[in-house]
Order: structure tokens, then sequence, then C-alpha cells
């Protein structure tokens, strides 16, 4: 198994979260939260990756006659994929509720809340 | 019997999707008193778990037992009794919710009067399913779930300026840290391809000693956690989200949530790293009990200076989850008890306490400790409430709170116990300043001057209006809770009980069980007279003209941005890896 999924894992990882420390618009920081979960979504595919493996599902296959990729994996995926559409959705809703009553999307003109 | 153990979960989560369904067409009362009933039935249930013999262990969701030795693929739930004591607390503390906030809103949404109490049952689900859960993905799903109801519950009030601005950093940072909670199950998968928490411990003591791959996991699994329970540098979402969160939602935010990160720790550390394959323990100590300092001392600091009265609780969690941190990150069977038993006379003392704070606000219209400065002189019963929830919070024997926190500070030597003292003093301290300034009027009135920091004035109450009158149910819940944190510290029962809970979880042969010890007793004493005397000195002495110059870099940290904050997270990601480095290195 290469080391090119999981390196590029950490760097959506690591990317993801320098976008969000420097981001100057909250939807481009929500976006950087996406970003940050695709790395979840690349970590465990390639953590149930097997090579020449086909996908896990059974109809059409003589059981034992090619290698499955983990399906483990991918229900795990699925999962984090409904999670992060829920936690994207009601995150974005809520940056649209901020614009409406600050007027602004700019995080550093944001200043309700301090010390 | 074990089989009614996953209706703990399904009950809130099938109440929720009725009231979502016909939330529409019920009138209000209808649906609060449906989601009050279906919070309480799951209390009974849990509570029944709780008392019946044998208590249910493990159960196999839909069947799924792994065939002997070999992996698992269903989803375990594994209660005993600390798992089910906590989902009990959870539980009752959900009711006493749901019970202040009886007519609470103003207007709930448009026509969807069941919207909260759905929110509330979800949420419920959420954290029951988290506290029981022994699989490491489902941790996860269930972390995320409470998450995000706690995020909606937050900004609930949408109308509010602050409170989706304190909604949204809320939801990003935990998202964060959630992701990264993700990211350390999938490397522990990848290792041991097992998700179930005892099985994972299994297999990597079976793979020899700890290496760079069981450390990554072991600090991204922590910062997940401890993004929920608020450990500083995590801690930033915390007061913005109290500040600006309807009174209720604080209750349980403060009550059990940021707790239960706690316990997520200690459940984690002790089924999956505890073993030769894992980290070992006087590293986790290491890094456990110096986060869990920090927080304590950055919590007090920042709970005293401020004057916004939910921030100022909210901070005062915060010094408390350090407290708490310590206690489960000695690692030992008696610190673990002393910290459940503080847990659970804590959740009563802040949640009543977070009530009274809600009181004021809806009655007043300000949350602002200089703005209500004697207003509050005609609640005499909501003065007392305050009164007695401050002292509680600086461990006043025969309180939950102090039995816990002399049980801990036993366990933890000489330097914790001064530690513990100061920090409850300190805050304890605080909320004793508030009243005696906003109950009593006592001291000067204090000048306006332009400063850094939320203040919490012109506010708009969460009810129906400005209050003209406290209604019962609300005085009601503050009394109840605080009562039943008295009888935590009073009834031995139930400190033997808690006691029982955590050798039974922790695999530790009996230890004895936690008592009042004159020591205890005494040092409680001594944080309440320190408490008492700052509060006087506080309110005694002429009011400054500016804070100290030397509170202001601590101000300034808490800047309410989210880049800021996020930079934090990533270097407390790298400070735990620091401190837990040694274990891993070889020789």
């Amino acid at each position: 198994m290469s080391v090119l999924p999981y390196l590029v894992a950490a760097w959506l990882l690591l990317v993801g979260c320098l976008g969000l420390a420097t981001s100057r618009n909250l939807i481009h920081a929500v976006g950087c939260l996406a970003v940050c979960q695709a790395s979840t979504y690349v970590l465990l595919l390639a953590v149930g990756y097997r090579r020449g493996g086909t996908a896990p599902v059974h109809s059409d296959l003589r059981p034992g006659s090619r290698p499955l990729v983990d399906p483990v994996v991918q229900a795990l995926c699925l999962t984090d994929v409904v999670v992060g559409a829920t936690v994207t959705a009601l995150l974005l809703a809520l940056v649209i509720q901020v614009s409406k009553r600050h007027g602004t999307v700019v995080p550093d003109e944001l200043s309700g809340l301090r010390g | 019997m074990n089989r009614l153990l996953p209706l703990v979960v399904a009950v809130p989560l099938m109440g929720a999707a009725l009231l979502v369904a016909v939330g529409r067409r019920v009138p209000r009362p209808v649906a609060e008193a449906v989601g009050g009933a279906v919070a309480a039935a799951t209390t009974g249930l849990v509570v029944w778990l709780l008392l019946s013999r044998p208590v249910p262990d493990v159960e196999w969701v839909g069947g799924w037992t792994p065939v002997d030795g070999g992996p698992s693929v269903g989803i375990v739930l594994r209660a005993g009794p600390l798992a089910l004591g906590l989902a009990a607390l959870v539980s009752l503390l959900v009711v006493a919710v749901l019970v202040y906030s009886w007519r609470y809103f103003a207007e709930p949404p448009e026509r969807q009067a069941g919207a909260f109490p759905a929110l509330v049952l979800l949420f419920q689900a959420g954290m029951t399913g988290f506290v029981l859960t022994g699989d490491l993905f489902n941790a996860f799903v269930f972390f995320e779930l409470m998450s995000v109801v706690a995020y909606a519950l937050t900004g609930y009030r949408v109308e509010d300026p602050k409170a989706v601005q304190g909604a949204l950093t809320f939801g990003v940072v935990n998202s964060l840290g959630a992701y990264f909670l993700l990211t350390g199950i999938t490397l522990l998968y990848a290792r041991t391809g097992e998700l179930g928490m005892r099985a994972i411990g299994r297999r990597l003591d079976e793979q020899g000693g700890p290496d760079a791959l069981v450390l990554a996991a072991f600090v991204l699994v922590l910062t997940g956690l401890l993004v929920k329970a608020a450990a500083v540098p995590f801690h930033f979402w915390l007061p913005d989200a109290h500040a600006v969160a309807p009174t209720p939602v604080c209750m349980l935010l403060s009550g059990v949530m940021v707790e239960l990160g706690v316990y997520g720790v200690g459940r984690v550390y002790w089924f999956v790293f505890s073993g030769s394959g894992g980290i070992p323990a006087p590293d986790a100590r290491r890094a456990l009990v110096a986060l869990g300092v920090l927080t304590a001392l950055a919590g007090a600091v920042m709970c005293w200076l401020q004057r916004h009265v939910k921030r100022l609780l909210a901070y005062s969690t915060v010094a408390h989850t350090g407290l708490f941190l310590t206690g489960v990150g000695l690692l030992t069977p008696e610190s673990t008890t002393g910290a459940a038993l503080y847990v659970l006379g804590h959740a009563g003392v802040k949640a009543a306490l977070f009530a009274c704070g809600g009181i004021l606000l809806d009655r007043y219209g300000s949350i602002d400790e200089h703005e209500l400065h004697g207003r509050a002189r005609r609640l005499p019963l909501v003065a007392a409430l305050f009164v007695t929830g401050g002292l509680a919070l600086t461990g006043l024997p025969p309180f939950g709170s102090g039995l816990g926190k002399a049980v801990t500070e036993e366990a933890g030597g000489t330097a914790l116990t001064v530690l513990f003292v100061a920090v409850s003093a300190v805050t304890g301290g605080a909320v004793l300043r508030v009243a005696a300034r906003v109950f009593g009027g006592l001291g000067a009135r204090p000048t306006e001057e332009p400063s850094y920091e939320t203040k919490g004035e012109e506010e708009e109450p969460e009810t129906q209006g400005l209050l003209g009158r406290v209604p019962d149910s609300m005085l009601a819940v503050p009394a109840a809770l605080l009562a039943a944190s008295l009888a935590v510290g009073v009834v031995p029962g139930v400190a033997v009980a808690v006691g029982h809970a955590v050798d039974e979880a922790l695999d530790t042969p009996s230890t004895a069980p936690p008592h009042w010890s004159v020591h205890g007793v005494l040092l409680g004493l001594l944080s309440t007279a320190l408490a008492a005397a700052l509060a006087a000195w506080s309110v005694l002495r002429p009011v400054p003209a500016r804070p100290g110059a030397w509170t202001k870099p601590l101000r300034r940290v808490h800047s309410g941005h989210i880049g800021d904050y996020v930079a934090w997270l990533a270097l407390g990601t790298t400070l735990l890896a620091a401190l837990v480095l040694p274990g891993v290195l070889p020789g």
C-alpha cells in the first residue's frame, strides 16, 4: 500500500486548520472545516483499501473469488459523510444568520464576545 | 433485562421524532408536556436499570455477539453502574431543564411548539448514547449528535446577534475537535482492525510497546475529548457559548455535557491505552494533570475577572472541569471516585446557579453585575438560592461538591490540595461577590468605564417580556437541584455507590468507600472562609478606576475570534503530544 494517501490526508487536515486559523470570511472558514473533514474520508478509505480488491457488494460475486476492500470503513465513511453534511449545513445556516444580524461575515469585525 | 438497555437511547430519539412530526399541530403546553413525559420515562428506565440486580453490563445491539475471540463487527453498549449512573444524571437534569423551561421562551418558532423539547430530547439521546457506548466509532457519532444539537440549542434565538456568533464559534471549534477524534479512531482501526474500546486495547497489548502511531492516535483522540471538556487551551468556545445560549441550555451544557468530555478521557484511557501496548501511566498522568492544573488556574482567574454573570459561571465551569480532569488524570481509583462525586455534586449546583442567573436576566433584562447592583433586593428567595449555590461551589460541607472535593484532595496530595482550595475559593468567592452586589446592594456602585470585555447589559429577556413575578417552576427547579446536591454529600449510600461504581468500571479491587474525614471538612470550611473573605474584600474596597494591567494579556487571549481559537487548538494538540512523547521514546 502506497504511503501517498496518508500524506494526502495529513496534508488536507493541516491545510484545513491553517485555512481556518487565517480565514477572513466565515463561509470560507466553514469550507476549510469541510476540507479538514475530507481528510478523514481519505484516511478511512486508505486504511480499508486492498490492492486489486473490489467493492464489498456480494450480489454478483462468487464468495472467495476476489479480495474485497474493507466494508467496515465504507460504513464508517458513509456515516462520516452524513455527519459532515449535517454540520456543514447547520454552520452555513448560522453564517447566514450572522451575516443578517451583524451585516458582516469577516471574523475580525465580530467583536461582541471578548474577554 | 439487558435487552432494555438500547431503549435508553432510543426512547428520547423516538420522542424527538414524534415531536417533530406532530409539533406543528399541537398547542404549546401539549408539546412541552410530551417532551417532559418522554424525558421522565427515560429517567425512570435508567434508574430502574441502575437499581436492578445484576446491573446490566454488556449488550450487543441487534444480537451481533462476536464468536469467541474473533473480531467484533457489532455495536456494543457497555453499561455498568458508573455509565448508568451518569446516564441517570443526564436524564434527571434534562427533566429539571424541561420543567424550568415550561412556557419559558417568548415565542417558539412560528407554529413549531415542539422544536425546543425535541432538540432537548435529541441532546439527551446523544449524551446517554455517548455515556453508554463501548464502541469508539459510535462514541464519535454520539459525540457529534450531542454537539450538533448543542450548536442548534445555543443559537436557538436566531434573532440575537450574539447568540448566532457564539453558536458558530462553538460549532467550528467543536467540529474540528471531533474530526481530530475521528482521525485518531481511524488510526487505531488501521492498527488493530477493531472498533470496540476493550477489543482495541487487547489488540494493542498483543502488538507490543507503543510507537509513534499509538502516540498520534492517543493525542488526536484526547484532543477531541478535551475540546468537549473545555480544557485549556481548548476551552475558548465555552464562555462564548454559555454567555449567549438560553439559560436552560446552559444548565445542560455546564451541568453535564462538558463533564462528559472528562468522562470520555477517562474511559478511553482505561479501556484502550492503559495496557502494555498503550501509553505508560506516568506519561498520561503528566499530560492530564498538567492540562488539568492549567485549566483550573486559568478558569479561576478569568472567572474572578468577569462581570457578565453567565460568563462568570461559565469560567467557573472551566475551572471546575480542570479540577475534574486533575482528579481523573491522577489515574488512581480513589482520585477517580472523588472526581465522580465532585461531578455529581457540581452538576446540581452549577445548574441551580445558572437557573438563578436566568431569573435575573428575565426579571431585569440584564445579566451585568455592575448594572444589576442592588436591583434584586426584592427577590429574597432567589438570593438565598444563589448564595447557597455559591457556598456549595466553594466546597462547604456537607454539600456533594464538598465531599467530592475532599475525597479528590485526599487522593491528590498536598500541592494539589492547595490548588483545589484556591480554585474553589476564587470561583465560589466570585459568585458570592455577585450575590452581595446584586441581591444585597453592598459596596459602592461601580462606575462605568470603557473596557475590553463582554458586559451583559441590554440583553433581551428570554421569556415573554420581563417577568413580573418569578414563576414557581423556575424557583422550584434550582431549589430541588441544590437539595439533590446536598443529598449527595449527606446520604452515605450515594458515596458508597459511586465508589463501588468506579471500582467496577476500572476493574480494580474494591477500595474503602469515600467518606467525610475531619481533614476534608476543615479544608472545605477553609475554602468557604477564603471565598467569603475574597468576596467581602472585593465588595468593600474602593472601586478601582480601571482593571489591573496584569489581567490584560489573559483577556486579550480570549479575543472572540474563531481563527485564534483554532490556532490555540492546534497548539494545544502539539503541547499534548510533547507532554506524552517521553512515554513512547525507545529506551
